[in-house]
């Protein structure tokens, strides 16, 4: 089954509560530690693997730094948002996270609900509610990217970058 | 129906007739800029090749002078990877480095009409210079830098229209105050700005605008080109170049006239930069333990000279911390050789060597515990700048260099004696 446990953020998250700025030396791991370690600490100790983040407008605002990578690295199922910052998105699209508009998903969901999400037919359901809602489709090119480890194995195949040893 | 001045570009770029909100474009990229954060050993990725050195630009700005072990190994491993590829517009620590949106315009890398990428987010500044520069994240720079391309997905645009003439001691960071509070952001629309206006804001002016088009979260920003912004680019890059113009039927989404002589000194509050705006005048009395002066929006010798003439035969309030840090180190110098330097550091100043430094947390002025900070850079973000419960306000050069004097915020025609 597609679906996870949702946690609910609001509009405006920016990339420095993801992934701050004394984090940017440190470990992917660290780094991953630290999400939302200004505006909700110790989230990133209790989220699970498969879990469903959901934001509301301009989702990712802020600085390129990789905060996308973290949203990975804590193994989220998908981000679903109102709508999602240019630039976050590119990150997400390749880093390989998935990141999915969704109008009306922060009214639809309270925190600890569930979500299914079916990217065939571009929905999400609230299983508790049983509401539906429609995903904006992503263009082919960038889905694939996105649900295919991102830009860098891509590279990779091509010799254009080494793989990590 | 005509294109915008973006439309107009990406087509251009990605070898098509037109390009239309909604379509995704795929261009190819006459510039790619790498930074000294894109080496460090828990982010950079290995190069096996690269599409062209001469379409590469290396620029050492957020962690410079290297303050940590870290950032200095990172910088050893930049300089081998210039080598190795034989790339020559490298901008190490030394005469011609600066945080890389300033050295962008200072050598023309940014040419009218071209597209540029680099991984930091306000690499819109360069839209000043008619180009369509985008910041994108690391993997985009590797895959720019490697393959030539980039794709952007086509927003729609809103256009801006300036008129008139800013009054003295107000400054464009007033301006996008004003727009960020009256509009909001602009996530996933691109932002265009002419009009008649433009005539009267230099190009340093224009940067700060352009800068902060990241923060309204624009993907594009960009300038019509006039006879200044002609001036500026030649003599800064031999390499041709085409300015684009919007079409008279453009597509807008919506269209704003910005009346420039009705603008008055403005503050961001802390936390957020959009929507949050007030007069500058409603938040005066806010005691500040910091003043910040830099970055790649306000770090230009506009914006030195504003600082200077402001502080000019006064002494920074006891108890304020009063940093200034030059864009570049050619501005420092031509700051220095216009006395401005020397002024600032009668006023009490600090004048850092030109890094990204305080603007990010990163070195060089960070904010303790509840420290209340009033910055003239890009992002009041909370936890920016050191400490999350530290309190950033954002305002204009001038009103930052006053709110120094003064000890607390207040507008900048208090320096002049104009108010008390
Ligand atoms: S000065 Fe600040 S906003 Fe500009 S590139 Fe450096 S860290 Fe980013």
């Amino acid at each position: 089954m597609n679906a996870g446990k949702v946690w609910t953020f609001g509009d405006n998250i920016n990339t420095d509560l993801m992934l701050p700025g004394p984090m940017l030396y440190v470990s992917d791991e660290e780094q991953k530690n630290a999400v939302f370690a200004a505006n909700r600490p110790g989230w990133a100790q209790i989220v699970e693997p498969g879990d469903v983040l959901v934001g509301g407008r301009n989702f990712g605002m802020g600085s390129s730094r990789p905060a996308a990578r973290s949203l990975r690295n804590l193994k989220l199922r998908c981000l679903l948002a109102e709508t999602i910052n240019g630039l976050f998105f590119r990150n997400a699209v390749n880093f390989g996270f998935v990141a999915l508009e969704c109008p009306g998903v922060h009214a639809a969901f309270e925190e600890g609900e569930t979500a299914e999400i079916s990217i065939e037919n571009w929905t999400v359901v609230n299983l508790e509610r049983g509401t539906r809602l429609a995903i904006k489709p992503v263009p082919k090119q960038l889905l694939d990217l996105m649900t295919n480890g991102g830009v860098f194995p891509f590279l990779e195949r091509s010799g254009l970058i080494a793989p990590v040893a | 129906m005509g294109m915008t001045v973006i439309e107009k570009i990406l087509a251009r770029a990605g070898g098509v007739e037109k390009v239309s909100p909604g379509e995704l474009a795929v261009v190819n990229v006459d510039m790619t800029v790498i930074l000294d954060m894109s080496f460090l050993h828990n982010v950079r990725r290995e190069f096996l090749k690269l599409n062209d050195p001469d379409k590469t630009a290396v620029i050492y700005d957020h962690m410079v002078p290297a303050p940590d072990r870290n950032a200095a190994e990172a910088h050893g491993y930049g300089r081998a990877f210039v080598k190795r590829f034989g790339i020559s517009r490298f901008h190490d620590v030394g005469p011609n480095q600066g945080i890389c949106h300033t050295i962008i315009a200072e050598n023309g890398y940014a040419r009218p009409g071209t597209v540029l990428v680099c991984a930091d987010s306000h690499t819109c500044a360069a839209g000043a210079f008619n180009c369509a520069a985008r910041g994108v994240g690391f993997p985009d720079m590797v895959y720019a830098a490697t393959t030539g391309k980039a794709w952007f997905q086509v927003g729609e645009t809103i256009r801006y229209d300036l008129v008139g003439k800013l009054r003295p001691g107000v400054a464009t960071k007033d301006v996008f105050l004003h727009i960020a509070g009256l509009y909001g952001d602009h996530a996933n629309q691109n932002v265009e700005f002419g009009g008649p206006g433009l005539a009267n804001l230099s190009i340093d002016a224009r940067r700060t605008l352009a800068t902060m088009g990241a923060e309204l979260s624009a993907e594009f920003v960009t300038f019509e080109p006039d006879q200044i912004l002609i001036d500026y680019m030649s003599g800064r890059t031999e390499l041709p170049f085409e300015p684009a113009y919007a079409d008279p039927d453009a597509r807008y989404l919506a269209r704003h006239t910005i009346d420039l002589d009705a603008i008055t000194p403005q503050v961001a509050l802390p936390d957020a930069v959009v929507n949050n705006s007030v007069s500058v005048d409603d938040i005066a009395d806010q005691k500040i333990d910091q003043a910040f002066i830099g970055s790649c929006a306000n770090g230009s010798l506009d914006d030195l000279a504003e600082a200077a003439r402001v502080v000019a035969g006064r002494q920074v309030a006891t108890g304020v911390r009063f940093i200034v840090t030059p864009g570049s180190q050619q501005i420092y110098r031509r700051a220095l050789a216009a006395g401005y330097v020397q002024t600032l550091l009668d006023a009490g100043a600090v004048v850092t060597p030109a890094t990204c430094g305080a603007c990010f947390g990163g070195h060089m002025g960070l904010l303790g515990p509840n420290e209340t900070c009033i910055t003239a850079s890009t992002r009041n973000f909370k936890g920016r700048m050191g400490d999350p419960s530290a309190r950033i306000f954002m305002a204009s050069p001038a009103t930052v260099a006053a709110s120094a004097i003064a000890g607390h915020i207040v507008h900048p025609d208090y320096a002049e004696g104009a108010r008390s």
